[in-house]
């Protein structure tokens, strides 16, 4: 016999209670990963965002639009290789329940400047060359089982009316971060039936692409760029696309932290119940503690016991907890509209964090036990009556 | 023959919040090797604190104290704890065997802190389960046992790794009249037999009669009575 097995049958003693301790530790597992996994799908964005690319908006608001006029002064400006546009149209598709990013985007450039949705040449061409098509994500094609040739109508809400567009491309995402839930079409379509519909409307872009050479001089041109139209009654605010994103997640900014104080939340919790399991296991085996002693264990191997249990626990509840949290996460990807979070799966850095966790929680929840069982003396312990 | 243990004017005191509390008053005792001694008195005594203090499981307060050749006193906690693997063999009232190991491991714990191969382990362990008469019980689990079995396994353990002393603190207690027979029998055959001092604390005259000296503490003082 070893004191291994000794270990494995103290664990095992209450079969029910460590079974329950063990479970408790495998749902508390699972939980954290679920959450921890929705915050860094939050940041996919931020860590999708190009290193070379600048968003120009109005400097009041993002929902303020620019003048078209703008994008021929950008082009100036040295350093700046390439400048696209684009509108949030919002509207409907199906179902308002159902949400991917629709825009309105220059043809011409928009794809130059996102070359991480990989099109087809065939296709952009046609896209180019149709004023009422569009370009969908792979990700929408498989939702809604659409082709390039089927028809795609949309209910406006910021543009009102009924807008009806013909798919002439669907974009691959040339990375896992990259969105693929995205419907873009001409800037021009929206902006004839503005000029028509609503006068006063037209010739109006939400925000400008601008691609730099040298992404060391982002913080320079976007001060080259907002000084060209200070002072003008459409400021514009332009910063790199990280911090563009990095804003939006911002507007979450409470959520995300509830759900990272959420998820060390529940590690305290794994702590109290492994550590309550091990103050009762601990203060059981009193007697059995002055045995070992009696017979010539030392310190070293009480400890060695008493942390061995507590982890042993801890490893097997956070095990199982991180293995079932694959196929939990996994299933939970394909109930969340993908609109939502285009990325969602566990990082490396979860999985580290949630062996971590297990890892602090064996060595936390063991301290008082041991501290208790060196601190009973034999005499003592021979006395106690549990 | 030599003593083998050696108590030279050794007093203990307990201390509950700043009241001290005195268990043994200057006590001279020589045990010789392979003497059966038997501590005798009433509850509170200090016979159990004696047998502590020999064992290396308790601390004197004052005065010297030397087992099997050391000054156990002064050993640190460690040292002691290794004097106590090689040396001392224990024998409890209630057993003490851990209840999720079968004889076999209960009896084999001891030489887990030895560097013995595993046959060798296999071989002390079978050999004292088969001196108490227990070589058919090895995979029983404790609570598949009697309590005389029990003992006997405790007995086993306390002498698998042939210690110099073997202490017994009411061995038969807890036992009915035909299992303490049992026990007294198979204690006096490892004194007779096997040679082991033995330093046994009891209630019970019949089984201080087995014994081949007898002391009387009262109120932490020793007297000698009877035998020896």
């Amino acid at each position: 016999m070893k004191i291994f097995k000794l270990i494995f049958k103290n664990a095992l003693r209450h079969k029910l209670r460590t079974t329950l301790t063990i479970l408790g530790i495998s749902i508390a597992v699972i939980a954290f990963g679920l959450l921890r996994t929705v915050v860094s799908a939050w940041y996919v964005g931020v860590d999708a965002a190009s290193a070379n690319r600048l968003i120009t908006r109005q400097a009041v608001s993002f929902i303020f639009p620019l003048p078209l006029s703008y994008k021929d002064k950008i082009e100036k400006i040295p350093g700046v290789t390439d400048v696209s546009y684009a509108n949030w149209f919002g509207g409907v598709y199906k179902d308002k329940n159902q949400f991917f990013s629709r825009m309105a985007v220059d043809p011409e450039t928009y794809f130059d400047v996102v070359p991480e949705f990989v099109v087809p040449s065939q296709e952009l061409e046609n896209f180019k060359k149709e004023r009422n098509s569009c370009i969908i994500g792979a990700d929408i094609a498989k939702l809604y089982k659409l082709k390039v040739g089927d028809q795609m109508s949309l209910e406006g809400d910021i543009y009102p009316g009924t807008w009806d567009f013909v798919i002439a491309g669907i974009y691959q995402p040339k990375f896992k971060t990259t969105d693929a839930m995205q419907m873009l079409f001409h800037w021009d379509y929206v902006n004839e039936r503005m000029k028509v519909e609503m006068p006063g409307r037209e010739n109006q872009v939400g925000w400008y692409v601008v691609q730099v050479g040298d992404p060391s001089k982002s913080a320079q041109i976007s001060s080259q760029i907002d000084a060209l139209f200070k002072n003008s009654p459409d400021e514009t605010k332009t910063e790199t696309e990280r911090a563009f994103t990095q804003g939006f997640i911002s507007a979450y900014g409470s959520i995300i932290t509830s759900m990272n104080v959420m998820s060390w939340a529940i590690v305290g919790i794994i702590l109290l119940v492994l550590g309550n399991t091990m103050v009762m296991a601990a203060r059981e085996r009193t007697r059995e503690y002055a045995v070992l002693k009696t017979l010539g264990f030392s310190a070293k191997h009480i400890v060695g016991l008493i942390f061995g249990e507590s982890m042993f626990i801890s490893f097997l509840g956070g095990g199982i907890g991180l293995l079932l949290t694959f196929p939990i996460v996994a299933g939970f990807s394909q109930v969340i509209p993908k609109g939502i979070f285009p990325v969602f799966e566990i990082e490396t850095i979860t999985v580290v964090l949630s062996v971590g966790a297990a890892l602090l929680i064996g060595v936390l929840a063991s301290i008082f036990p041991i501290q208790r069982a060196l601190g009973t003396k034999i005499v003592d312990g021979f006395r106690f009556v549990g | 023959m030599s003593e083998i243990i050696q108590i030279k004017n050794v007093s203990k005191s307990y201390w509950r919040n700043s009241l001290e509390i005195p268990v043994l008053h200057n006590i001279t005792l020589g045990v010789e090797e392979g003497e059966f001694l038997a501590l005798m008195g009433p509850s509170g005594s200090g016979k159990t604190t004696l047998l502590n203090l020999i064992a290396g499981i308790d601390r004197p307060s004052r005065g010297e104290l030397s087992v099997a050749g050391t000054d156990i006193a002064k050993l640190g906690e460690s040292a002691l704890a290794k004097w106590r693997s090689s040396n001392v063999g224990f024998v409890f009232q209630f057993y003490n065997l851990l209840p999720v190991l079968t004889a076999y491991e209960n009896v084999e714990l001891p030489l887990l802190l030895t560097k013995l191969s595993k046959s060798e382990k296999k071989k002390h362990v079978e050999a004292a389960l088969n001196i108490v008469g227990l070589g058919d019980r090895m995979k029983h689990y404790p609570k598949q046992l009697s309590g005389g079995q029990e003992q006997r396994v405790a007995i086993a353990r306390a002498i698998v790794t042939d210690p110099v002393i073997l202490v017994a603190d009411e061995p038969t207690g807890d036992l009915d009249k035909n299992s303490a027979q049992e026990i007294l029998t198979l204690m006096e055959r490892l004194n007779k037999e096997f040679k082991k001092t033995i330093v046994m604390v009891t209630h019970d005259q019949h089984a201080a009669e087995r014994a081949s000296r007898l002391l009387h503490l009262d109120k932490g003082d020793l007297s000698a009575n009877g035998k020896g």
